[in-house]
């Protein structure tokens, strides 16, 4: 083991941190302006990846199919904000975990019915398919360094819109008082259909950049909800600086458990044996952080609304 | 009702021309992933299972298919459902290893057969075989012995060796090193449905591997392939068929162009009723058939098969009448090792591309008439 290998095991880490933040900022978001537990995330993220694969399909140009991901995720988010989601807001957890699980069935089922059981093509851009060299060291993937840029410019973008602008001052309103910035005078419902819009469009561009590096297939947005879930939570629901630093330590936790695990049970145990126990203990080593994070402080790293 | 009386009548026609024994009819319950991730492997299986049941016009055959969305919990669910309330004779259909043993050791226990027209886990070829167990696919362990022993033949001397962390991918990797001669310089066991590889890349590149050998089965393999292209690892790779076959190549792209994998099955076997499987599953279905369709076809006709001599409820008879697999399996030769797993070929294939489409072609035999090791165990 090199300190090069570290390094490159922590550049991957960052990389999926930046990704699982993406998927995590708009579950947060909406979670903390409206109030509601948002299971169709996943969805969304699946949406994106769609629209990006067929239109890099259909004009051969990625970044094209990364726009229409953005547009297609916003719009199916305004869509279902509208047509659904609005009548939950009053409603307890249990019917809103209900109603979008509905949706995460619907929106599968749909997607199956047009385009088939069977995974899509969808490639990285030429320009980001080779690897690049870092300070002499090690040769990295350009598209990883590309997603960490990304997100990067989505948490700057996030922070300016929620600290500096109009439309950020309301969303920090809804989250601590939602009657009041109703009472004020606010249109709370275009405020609710834009924040969830902006979600689910994160979502949508999480899904076409990881689509390119993974397989496009109904059903990938499952998993990756789950672990968006385990972020928030660790972050302080409702907080998009805790989805950020929560992203983080997931990212990290998991990418380097992955690695290191394995590594240190083969200093006692033979490699076999080692792999198999390594391999089996890494992938509960992110639960394993979300319970201790809340044991020592329940509302998570950083708690929203006070 | 007249159209049912028709029906009816036809299946009874069928059914006696074609049948010494007047067979009573057999419910067939498949239980497979259709929805979700490896949703492509279930509907492949169920559609070649179902051409051949079409094919065969069988009347006393019914076929109930149930979706497991690869959830073992769920899977025991319709089992007991199929068992108890629809009475099935016969179930098959499962995907995963996993699943699998959740369900069958229970369910060929309540005195109902099951067919594994994929799943092959090592704990039911040896001990724990049973004889209302049978194999139609392959031990989970066979492909990678296949390729264990064509790395060694190929000269490779220090792959790197990666599966998912559950039983299947413990027996591919045993497989490997089993006939490989030589040691592996790394290996690692990855989460079941993982989509990010970039750490267990990194490993690879500093562990001085020559050659890369993976079984990630689905969409895992489709992820794992991508990555690997764009780190700029140019290693050799080679895979089970799993992660190479008809579904997933188009998804892969060219990166998986040469790369050679391991399988029992191939659309350019030479005999007849491969070549008649090709091509009706291609017009009946609109994409060439996988491994899977192939191993879901197999698995219908040889029930088929025994329909024509035994009754089911005579569980001794149907038995013997599986065990002595009298059809022509698109594979060629086939036949039932002791502990009911298949004796065949295992070839080995490179993707090629043909007329503008990824494919594999047989590029040698890897291991001929192969049976498994654990029927040593098994004491049928």
């Amino acid at each position: 083991m090199t300190a090069i290998l570290i390094f490159e095991q922590l550049l991957n880490g960052l990389q999926f941190g930046m990704m699982l933040f993406l998927m995590s900022a708009g579950l947060t978001l909406v979670f903390g302006v409206m109030g509601l537990i948002n299971l169709a995330h996943g969805v969304l993220y699946m949406v994106g990846a769609f629209a990006c694969a067929i239109i890099a399909g259909l004009t051969g140009s990625f970044w094209l199919g990364l726009l229409a991901s953005l547009v297609a995720a916003a719009m199916a988010g305004a869509l279902v904000e509208v047509g659904v989601i609005r009548k939950l807001y009053q409603r307890d957890h249990l019917d809103q975990v209900l109603a979008t699980y509905a949706l995460i069935l619907i929106f599968s089922g749909a997607t199956r019915w047009l385009f088939g059981a069977f995974p899509l093509y969808l490639d990285v851009p030429e320009i980001l398919s080779a690897p690049v060299n870092l300070f002499g060291l090690l040769d990295y993937s350009s598209y990883r360094l590309f997603i960490i840029a990304v997100g990067i410019t989505v948490a700057l973008g996030l922070y300016f819109l929620i600290a500096k602008t109009r439309l950020g001052m309301r969303i920090r309103a809804g989250e601590s008082d939602r009657e009041m910035i109703a009472a004020l005078g606010v249109d709370i419902r275009t405020l609710y259909t834009l924040v969830f819009a902006l979600g689910a469009a994160l979502a949508g561009l999480a899904g076409a950049l990881l689509g390119a590096l993974q397989s496009v297939e109904v059903g990938m947005g499952d998993s990756v909800l789950i672990l968006a879930f385990v972020v928030i939570v660790i972050g302080g629901i409702g907080s998009i600086k805790g989805a950020f630093i929560g992203a983080l330590l997931v990212g990290l936790v998991d990418t380097m458990g992955r690695f290191l695990l394995p590594y240190l049970f083969a200093l006692v145990l033979p490699p076999d044996t080692a792999a198999s126990i390594g391999g089996a203990l890494s992938s509960v080593a992110i639960y394993i952080l979300m319970a201790v994070i809340l044991i020592v402080k329940p509302k998570g790293l950083i708690a929203a609304n006070g | 009702m007249k159209k049912l009386a028709i029906a009816v009548a036809l299946g009874l026609t069928v059914s006696a021309a074609s049948s010494l024994v007047m067979a009573a009819p057999v419910k067939v319950g498949m239980i497979t992933t259709l929805t979700g991730g490896g949703a492509s492997l279930g509907i492949d299986i169920r559609d070649g299972f179902m051409l051949a049941v079409k094919q065969a016009g069988n009347a006393d055959l019914s076929v109930v298919v149930e979706d497991d969305a690869r959830k073992p919990p769920l899977a025991v669910q319709i089992a007991d459902k199929m068992i108890q309330r629809e009475k099935v004779d016969i179930l098959t259909g499962i995907v995963w290893s996993n699943l699998a043993m959740a369900v069958v050791p229970s369910a060929v226990a309540q005195g109902k057969f099951y067919l594994s027209p994929n799943a092959g886990p090592s704990a039911l070829a040896g001990k724990r075989c049973h004889k209302n167990y049978f194999n139609v696919a392959w031990q989970n362990d066979n492909l990678h012995e296949a390729m264990g022993s064509y790395a060694s033949k190929e000269g490779y001397t220090k792959p790197y060796i990666l599966a998912p962390n559950y039983p299947a991918g413990k027996d591919a990797l045993v497989g490997f090193k089993r006939m490989f001669k030589g040691q592996a310089s790394g290996e690692t066991y990855t989460k079941l449905g993982q989509k990010d590889y970039a750490a267990e890349i990194a490993q690879i590149r500093a562990s001085g591997a020559d050659s890369i050998y993976f079984f990630l089965p689905g969409g895992m393999g489709i992820s794992f392939m991508k990555q690997l292209t764009q780190s700029g690892i140019k290693l050799p790779v080679m895979g089970p068929a799993f992660s190479f076959d008809q579904g997933i190549l188009k998804a892969v792209g060219k990166a998986a162009l040469g790369v050679k994998n391991s399988s029992q099955w191939s659309k350019d076997i030479d005999n007849a009723a491969n070549k008649a499987f090709v091509k009706t599953f291609n017009s009946e279905y609109g994409r060439l058939p996988s491994l899977y369709a192939s191993q879901g076809f197999d698995t219908a006709n040889l029930i088929l098969s025994a329909m024509k001599t035994a009754d089911v409820k005579d569980a001794d008879a149907f038995r013997a009448a599986l065990l002595a697999a009298n059809f022509d399996s698109v594979r060629g030769d086939f036949k039932f090792n002791a502990n009911q797993h298949p004796i065949q070929n295992i070839y080995v294939r490179e993707v090629i591309e043909e007329n503008g489409i990824l494919t594999n072609k047989i590029v040698a035999t890897a291991l001929e008439n192969h049976g498994n090791v654990y029927a040593s165990e098994c004491s049928l």
